[in-house]
Formats: C-alpha cells, structure tokens, sequence
C-alpha cells in the first residue's frame, strides 16, 4: 500500500460519510435562521462557526457535499457511460469513417470548455444543478473518449484479441468482453480525476450562479455568499474553500495512489 | 508540410462551422421571443412584429444562420437587443481587460512553472522534488475563485497594496491597468502553473533518460551543463503544447475570476447578457471562446508537426 493511496482514501472516505452522514445527522438544521447567532466565528457549539443568517456552517458543509459529491459522480458517470462506448467502437472499427466521425466529434466537444457548455444551457434553460451535471458531463465525454480508444488500440494488436477474432467473435463482443475488463484499471483512474475536476467545476459554477439554486447548499454558493462579508468574517470563506480544497486533493491522491497500485509494472517491482 | 497544413487547415474551418452551427441552434431552442420579452408583457401584437422585423427575427432560420456568421466573417456581430449597440465593439471593450488578464497569468504560470519543474526533474526524488510536487498536488486542488477572495482578504483588505476590485482602465497608464490585474491574474495563474510544472518535470524526466543524454553525459558534460544545452530544448514540445491550451481555459477560466474582481471583461458582460436575455451577445461571446480555443488547437497543432516530422505523417 503506498501513502498516496492511504491518504487519498482516507481523505475521500471522510467527505463521502459526511454526505451520507447528512442525511440522518447533521449538528444542526442547515436550514434554520437564528439571527441572533449569526457570523459566529468557529466556538464550541458551532464547530466551524456560523453564517451571516446564524445558520451552522458544519451542517451546511455536510449537506453541501452531497450535492458537489453528486453532481460530480453523475457528471462521470455520463462521460464514462457516453464516452467509453464512443471510443471502444473508434478503436474497434480503426481508421474507418466511424472513427474518423467519433474523433472529429470529439475534437470538437473538447473546444467548448464546460464553463462555456454551462453559459449556453443556463441561457436557455435557467440555471440549476441538472444543468451543473449536463455542462460537466459533456465535458467528460471526449476525455474518456480519447482515453479509452487510445488504450484499446494497442490491445487490439494483441494475441489474446487475435485468438478470440479467430474464435469468431464479432468486433462488438470482443471489445466488450476482453477489451473493457481490460482498460478497466485505467477507466477507474481516470474516473477518480475526473470526479475531482468535476467538484471544482460544480463549484465554480455555482460561485457565478450557474450551478445549484438556493436553498439547495452547496459549497459554491456559500462561497459567493462569503465574498462580500470576508473581511470581517473571513471564516466564511476558509471554511467551504478548505472542505472544497481536502476533497479534491483526496480524489487526486487517491488516482494517483491507485494508478500506482493498479499498474502491473509497478506491483512487479515492489514484489 | 503543405499537405498537412492544408489538411489541418480544412479541418479547422469544417470545425468552426459545425461549432457555430451548434451554438446558434442551442440559442434558437430558448423559449421565448427576444422581441417580446424586450417590449414586456402588454406590448400590441404590431409593435412586436415591428421589432421582429428590425432585429431580422421574422426571417427563415437558415437565413438568420447564415446572416450571422457571414457577419461574424466581416466584423458584423449584430447589435444587442438590450443596450442596441453593436455586438462586436460591446466585446472589443471587453477584450481590453480579459485578453490581458488571460496573457497576465500566462506570463506568470509559465515564470513559475519553468524553475519549479527543472528544479524539481533536476532533484529528483530528494526532499525538494517531493516539496515541489505536494505543492503542485496542492496547487491544482485549489479553486481559483477561492484564492482570489483569499489573496484580496491578504494584500486588498489586510496589507492594502492593491484594490479589492474594480479596474482602472488602461488610460490612466499600463502601470495602473497592470496592478488592478495583478491579483486576478496571480489566482488565475495558480492553478495553471502547478500543472505546468507537473508537465515541466515529467517531460524533463523522460528525457533525461534518453541515448543522447547519456552520451552528453559521456562527453563529459556536467550533469546540469547537460540539462541546460541539451535536455531543455528537447523537453520543451510537451511544454509548449500545455502552454497552448492553457491559453484558451485561461480566457475561459477568467470569466469567473472577473466576478471576484468586479472587472468589466468577458465575464461580467456574458452574465448580464444572461440576465437580461440579451442572447446574441452570448452566442457571440460563447462563439468566440470556442473560436479561440479550435484556432489555438490548430496553431499548436501545425507548430508541433513543424518541430516533429513523424506527426505530419500520423494524421
């Protein structure tokens, strides 16, 4: 086991029990004003303090999580669902005008960055989470796209696809059966940086108001909530940005971690 | 060369129009009508067809398409259905401040990241090489939007060496343009020089282990006198790529740093559009980031293929 891997895991474990923990606990009702209380800085009955409404910022902080842990894995899951297939069928049909028309799409999916992607849908559409996920998710595409083709390209050279062609099996079973199991570790690495990137971008969004609407929390908008009040209640801002910051620092420790573990090569080495 | 510069050429072009074509027809599914929503909810039937036919609403899809682009070709980018000025000289004014704060924080990521990774690729595996890159690992975990408001709080509020925000516009000289995008061009750049410098040190390490390295190295050359003449050059094609796609999401990445700022750039001028639902300005501003980041493509693209012969032959 290496280090990265032990502290990325733990990092990730740490802010996904406190996104389930949220929905039985929370130390207090993240919803509730209590004016009287309010811009408390960290004490013990507020652990983090509270906010400019009294409300508590660990509470708020928990909720929160579920909604950037959310909006993030759904926006892997459509890059990873749409994106795989995309490029297992350009890799399998090599040099043909399906990959030619796969890549090409691709190329130019990959020039609407996601902040771009959210501008469009939210003018059209209104802001809201949903619209987080979709800009995010297509985004993701073209990265695991790009990533999967790459690699199934270089196992189609191989014996072992060779001996199951001669066996019969069409091109689509082929990649199904000993061409995903096989990019598989790859997919779960790039998977976990993706997760990461989309956190930032959940919450970059919802700092310009793109993402989720009040009264849903989520640590963008606690951010943009902060701006105005961070000179006398600088806790405000620390806080969100420091559970945004341990979370994406978690999930890319944790890919790099497994990328190391999963690597053959490497476990080879350390034997 | 030719061939593939014209290769890529047409490429770049068929991309462009596929990009605007979509964007024009994601702006054309939004409900509602610009010409009714602007004249509000009492206004007679004829007054809104008026305005229709001004703004060329009543025309044909295709034609509205295509009057758009061949505008966009000459400069034209139609005239905003809010402040009725001309589109393209809204976004002009706007370039002034984001295409010298993505430039700004270019500069400085590369400034970075250059001595980071070549000192990093130089210790590696010591204690300076694993500082360098928990600081990298750190770098890239950090919102940029978040380091704004923290580097405001440290040298706006606290120090008061530069203002919390607000631009001062490039008449009252470079100097006093340049400081009120220093911070914004600072959190800008963190994120993107942790990156580089990852880029930096891997693309040194991999050369470092090459045939002509250790030839260098046999000649006699010093271990350093070996990276500067003879490593560096040849790290330099993965670095410059990097380079050139973080100009495009640094132009993209500034319309959010301009909210913490309050600078009139792109940012603040796509999401007022957005708010009054001025749709021709976004489609135009959203079509030129997206024309950015396909025509740097295509630059890094021809430049790489001018370095390195065996790409011209791979595509």
């Amino acid at each position: 086991m290496n280090r990265n891997l032990i502290l990325g895991a733990g990092l990730s474990s740490l802010v996904l029990l406190a996104a389930f923990l949220s929905f039985v606990w929370t130390p207090f009702d993240h919803a509730v004003l209590n004016i009287p209380a309010k811009l408390q800085p960290p004490n013990g009955t507020h652990l983090l303090g509270t906010d400019h409404f009294g409300r508590d910022l660990l509470s708020m902080i928990m909720v929160g999580a579920r909604t950037s842990l959310a909006v993030a894995l759904v926006a892997v899951g459509i890059g990873m669902g749409v994106g795989v297939p995309l490029g297992l069928s350009a890799a399998a049909a090599k040099g043909s005008w399906l990959d030619e028309l796969i890549m090409r799409g691709n190329d130019l999916i990959f020039a609407f960055p996601s902040l771009v992607i959210a501008i469009l849908i939210t003018a059209v559409f209104g802001a809201g989470a949903v619209n987080a996920i979709i800009a995010i998710g297509i985004f993701n595409i073209p990265v695991f796209a790009r990533i999967s083709r790459g690699a199934a390209l270089s196992l189609w050279e191989r014996e072992f696809i060779l001996a199951a062609r001669v066996a019969g099996k069409t091109r689509a079973r082929i990649s199904a059966e000993h061409i995903l199991p096989n990019i598989a570790n790859l997919l779960i690495v790039q998977g976990t940086i993706q997760f990461s990137l989309g956190i930032l971008a959940e919450a970059g969004l919802s700092y310009v108001g793109l993402g989720a609407q009040p009264p849903v929390p989520s640590w963008g908008r606690m951010l943009a909530d902060a701006q105005t009040m961070v000179s006398f209640a600088p806790h405000l801002a620390l806080v969100p940005g420091c559970a945004i910051i341990l979370t994406v620092l978690g999930l890319n420790l944790l890919g790099d971690g497994l990328r190391d573990w999963l690597d053959p090569k490497l476990r080879v080495a350390r034997a | 060369m030719l061939r593939y510069s014209l290769k890529r050429l047409l490429s770049l072009i068929l991309s462009l129009a596929v990009a605007s074509a979509v964007i024009f027809a994601v702006i054309e599914v939004a409900p509602g009508d610009p010409a009714s929503f602007m004249l509000g909810v009492n206004a007679q039937a004829d007054t809104v067809a008026a305005l229709q036919a001004e703004l060329g609403l009543d025309q044909s899809k295709l034609q509205r398409y295509l009057s758009w682009v061949s505008g966009m070709l000459g400069g034209d980018f139609g005239t905003s259905y809010t402040y009725r000025t001309p589109v393209a000289e809204m976004i002009a004014d706007r370039l002034w401040v984001s295409l010298p704060l993505a430039l700004f924080a270019l500069t400085l990521s590369t400034l970075i990241a250059f001595p980071a990774g070549i000192y990093a690729a130089s210790r590696r595996g010591r204690a300076g090489d694993s500082a360098v890159m928990g600081a990298t690992q750190l770098g890239v975990a950090i919102p940029n939007f978040w380091f704004a408001m923290i580097l405001v709080l440290i040298f706006a509020i606290n120090l008061r060496w530069f203002s919390a925000g607000g631009f001062s516009g490039w008449d009252n000289g470079l100097l006093a343009g340049m400081r009120s995008l220093t911070l914004p061009a600072i959190a800008l750049a963190l994120p993107q020089a942790a990156i580089l410098t990852r880029v930096m040190r891997s693309s040194l390490l991999d050369i470092l282990g090459e045939d002509f390295m250790r030839t260098a190295r046999a000649k006699g050359l010093s271990r350093r006198q070996a990276l500067w003449r003879h490593g560096l050059r040849n790290a330099m094609i993965p670095v410059l790529t990097i380079i050139g796609l973080q100009f495009s999401f640094l132009l993209a990445g500034a319309i959010i740093i301009e909210q913490v700022f309050y600078l009139p750039g792109l940012g603040r001028l796509v999401f007022q559009a957005i708010s009054s639902r001025d749709l021709i300005v976004v489609e135009s501003v959203v079509m030129l980031l997206v024309f950015a980041v396909i025509t740097v493509n295509f630059a890094v693209d021809l430049a790489y293929a001018a370095v390195d012969p065996r790409l011209r032959s791979r595509t």
